[in-house]
């Protein structure tokens, strides 16, 4: 099953190659991994989506948590969350089908960011599968290049991101700021 | 509070005595040649290795000795990666030690410049965490946080490497100013009320239960209430290698060691338990045994500082996270005192079973097994402050078999990452740490001569440590694995050594050979006596095994024993 875990570090160098390394060192596959700046000047954010049983996103978030500059790790699966991956889409085109990429990329609320004599580029923001249907219908018209972000996602609701969790993967964080590590 | 401008270099070593460090292991070169030049300020005293590796099992040896921090120094490129064996080993067997490593100028990173390694990213994942530090002011809080990162919560090396303009350069230099604000590490968990209800509950409920208790009982000085506990609860005790020592061997209620080559007795309690009490202790693939087949009927409560050992390879049913001693001294008052005679009486009849295969049992038939080496050393030794090092192999297994430790920080052996190698350079380390006390090393004919130049390092220092070299012309533990697994093929296992004696005496070391067990004790003690280092070759029977052993996939009870007669030379007597 898919998981994904939010994670804020603090903005170091060095931070996003000791997590990443700590997924491959303990053996678990990312599946995508975003990184880039929040609402505050020294905390990073990472969205990080990887393949792992209720055990295993267990003990990923308690390692992730041994990072030393790991402030806090939220695992949203499942949760009311936003999640998004955009996408850049190079398509194939001629005379005779551009008219229907456009009546798909419509379909799907892409817009069109590039177009040329032989190709057209769509942008396409939304979950997963949406991106995934979307690239499942272009297939046919031959994709020339395509690119991904990977996910970011956000919990729904008013409640700030990082200041004001109190709770941690079910225990209280006696200051707000803070995380574990052993 | 001051504003005098010191060098990083200064700074570095202001730092460490502060932090209480007297002795560093190290071995210079040109990239942390200023911090060995600033060495004339400082008091602190430095120990030339012959090998970096050796100082990093030295700061190790070190720590365990005493359960502070041990600090070890070295240059750039290869000074920096001799040091990752010994930081590996400090890793798994969560030993507190930093290691201070040179790098070369900030603006030549990356450039590959001469003896630049990326040290910070090889150790990345051998370590609790790195520093690369570019600039004096840096260097102050750097170490500060260093120490406290590698001893608080569950222990582990730090590496900092400092680039050589950091060292020269200066800086104000403020102790106050510099102290930790790690917003990203807390060391410091406790379980919450129900957790510790459910624990209550499943101890109370319990018929069989056996508490396993690890090295994390010596890391969090535990010992006292691990006794309370036990005694209170009338619940037996089964140690892993590295908790030996965490419970005094001769309490009616410590088992001994379980695992691969525990007793016999301990992992077939294990197996029929019905509840687990794992204390300070990681479930290791050496003492489950196949984990399918591992307690399957017990209950299992895991009490561990790190949430990342929780069902990691054990799936448990109550998880106390937290410090072991802490929670020990709030679970004491809570258990109830229950009547166990009748587990125990069947406990006790499964030890004599085993008892009877015991090759001490066995009457001196002109052989000189491991065994008894161990043995009478043990006898010669226990009355006085003693702390063995071992190193890895059947020795090492025979060590913890046959002596029979009754204080922490007795043994210091290699235990996670299991590192030939390690037992010399890490007992001077402990001499060093604790020069009140005998030391002995117990090592094998092959990891003696992995590093065994460090027996200059014992003499340059002056230092009175005994080594027992257990020499049975083997890579004796993986002969072992061929006689049992590979139709004794003995391949690159018969090992040539050179004459030990001479070795020892062209370092200047006094050193005997013995080949006849009444031989032992006598020479034992001679050694004790001896003012100064003494090393022993006793050269043992050469095809002896290692019993029991839970062959690797088998489950915990299954076990190859001593076959009868005990061995086949032993029926001469
Ligand atoms: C650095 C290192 N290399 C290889 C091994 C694999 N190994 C484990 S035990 C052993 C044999 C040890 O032989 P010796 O030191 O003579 O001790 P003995 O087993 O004979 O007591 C070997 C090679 C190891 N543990 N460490």
């Amino acid at each position: 099953m898919l998981h994904t875990f939010v994670v804020y570090v603090e903005n170091k160098p060095g931070v996003l190659t000791r997590v990443s390394s700590l997924f491959r060192r303990r053996g678990f596959n990312i599946d995508s991994l975003t990184v880039g700046r929040t609402e505050k000047p020294d905390v990073s954010r990472m969205t990080i989506v990887v393949d792992a049983n209720e055990d295993q996103s267990q003990r990923i978030m308690a390692n992730v948590y041994k990072l030393v500059n790991v402030l806090l790790v939220d695992d949203i699966t499942g949760q009311a969350a936003i999640a998004r991956d955009l996408a850049l889409i190079k398509v194939k085109t001629d005379q005779d089908t551009r008219s229907k990429v456009l009546e798909l990329a419509n379909v799907f609320r892409a817009r069109v960011v590039d177009l040329a004599q032989d190709s057209l580029t769509l942008e396409i923001t939304g979950v997963e599968i949406k991106v995934n249907r979307l690239l499942e219908v272009l297939e046919p018209f031959g994709l020339l290049e395509v690119v991904r972000t990977g996910l970011v996602a956000m919990r729904r609701g008013g409640e700030p991101g990082f200041q004001d969790k109190k709770k941690v993967n079910g225990r209280v964080v006696v200051d707000d700021n803070v995380s574990y590590s052993v | 509070m001051s504003n005098q401008k010191l060098s990083g270099s200064r700074i570095l070593w202001e730092c460490l005595e502060r932090e209480g460090v007297r002795h560093i292991f190290g071995y210079p070169g040109g990239a942390i040649l200023p911090a060995y030049d600033a060495l004339k300020h400082s008091s602190i005293h430095h120990i030339l290795v012959r090998h970096e590796q050796g100082a990093t099992h030295m700061a190790d040896g070190y720590a365990r000795a005493t359960g502070g921090v041990g600090v070890a120094v070295a240059t750039s490129g290869p000074g920096a990666t001799n040091m990752v064996t010994g930081i590996a080993t400090a890793m798994m067997d969560s030993s507190p030690i930093v290691c201070i490593t040179g790098q070369v100028g900030s603006k030549l990173i990356g450039s590959d410049a001469f003896q630049e390694t990326d040290i910070t990213g090889v150790t990345l994942p051998i370590t609790k965490h790195n520093y690369l530090v570019t600039s004096a002011d840096e260097v102050a809080h750097t170490v500060r946080e260093a120490f406290y990162v590698a001893k608080s919560g569950r222990p582990g090396p730090v590496l900092i490497d400092i680039t050589k303009d950091a060292q020269q350069s200066l800086a104000e230099f403020d102790w106050d100013a510099a102290e930790p604000r790690l917003k990203g590490y807390r060391p410091d968990l406790s379980p919450e009320k129900a957790e510790f209800e459910q624990a209550l509950e499943l101890i109370h409920k319990a018929k069989r239960p056996v508490i396993l208790a690890g090295h994390g009982v010596i890391g969090s000085r535990a010992m006292a209430e691990l006794l309370a506990f036990a005694e209170r609860t009338s619940i037996p005790v089964a140690l892993t290698l590295l908790g030996l020592g965490g419970m005094p061997a001769s309490h009616f209620l410590n088992l001994g060691m379980m695992g691969m080559h525990g007793e016999a007795w301990v992992n077939t309690t294990i197996q029929e338990a019905d509840l687990l009490l794992a204390f300070g202790m990681r479930f290791d693939d050496r003492v489950t045994g196949m984990l399918k087949s591992y307690a399957p009927n017990a209950k299992k409560i895991h009490v561990d500082i790190d949430p990342a050992e929780i069902n990691k390879n054990v799936r448990v049913d109550v998880a106390l996270v937290g410090d072991l001693k802490k929670i020990l001294q709030s679970l004491i008052p809570q258990v109830e005192m229950l009547d166990r005679r009748e587990w125990l009486d069947t406990i006790r009849k499964l030890k004599g079973d085993s008892a009877v295969r015991d090759i001490q049992n066995l009457p001196d038939n002109g052989h000189l097994y491991a065994a008894h080496v161990i043995n009478d050393l043990w006898h010669e030794t226990r009355d006085r402050d003693t702390i063995v090092v071992t190193d890895v192999g059947q020795h090492q297994m025979w060590e913890a078999q046959y002596y029979k430790h009754e204080r922490p920080r007795s043994l210091i052996t290699s235990g996670g990452l299991g590192t030939m190698g390690f037992a010399l350079p890490a007992a001077i380390g402990a001499k060093v740490a604790r020069p009140e006390a005998d030391v002995w090393v117990v090592v094998g004919d092959g990891g003696f001569q992995m590093t065994m130049s460090e027996l200059a390092t014992i003499v340059q220092e002056n230092l009175k440590v005994n080594i027992a070299i257990i020499n049975n012309g083997f890579l004796g533990m993986v002969r072992q694995w061929q006689e049992f697994f590979y139709d004794k093929n003995y391949e690159a296992t018969p090992l040539l050594s050179p004459n030990f004696v001479k070795l020892a005496e062209a370092y200047g070391i006094h050193s005997v050979a013995v080949k006849n067990r009444k031989d032992v004790l006598p020479t034992v003690r001679k050694a004790e006596d001896h003012n100064g280092p003494v090393l022993i070759d006793f050269q043992v029977e050469q095809e002896d095994s290692v019993y029991p052993m839970v062959p690797a996939g088998a489950a915990l009870h299954e076990m190859i024993r001593r076959p009868s007669p005990l061995v086949e030379t032993a029926d001469d007597e």
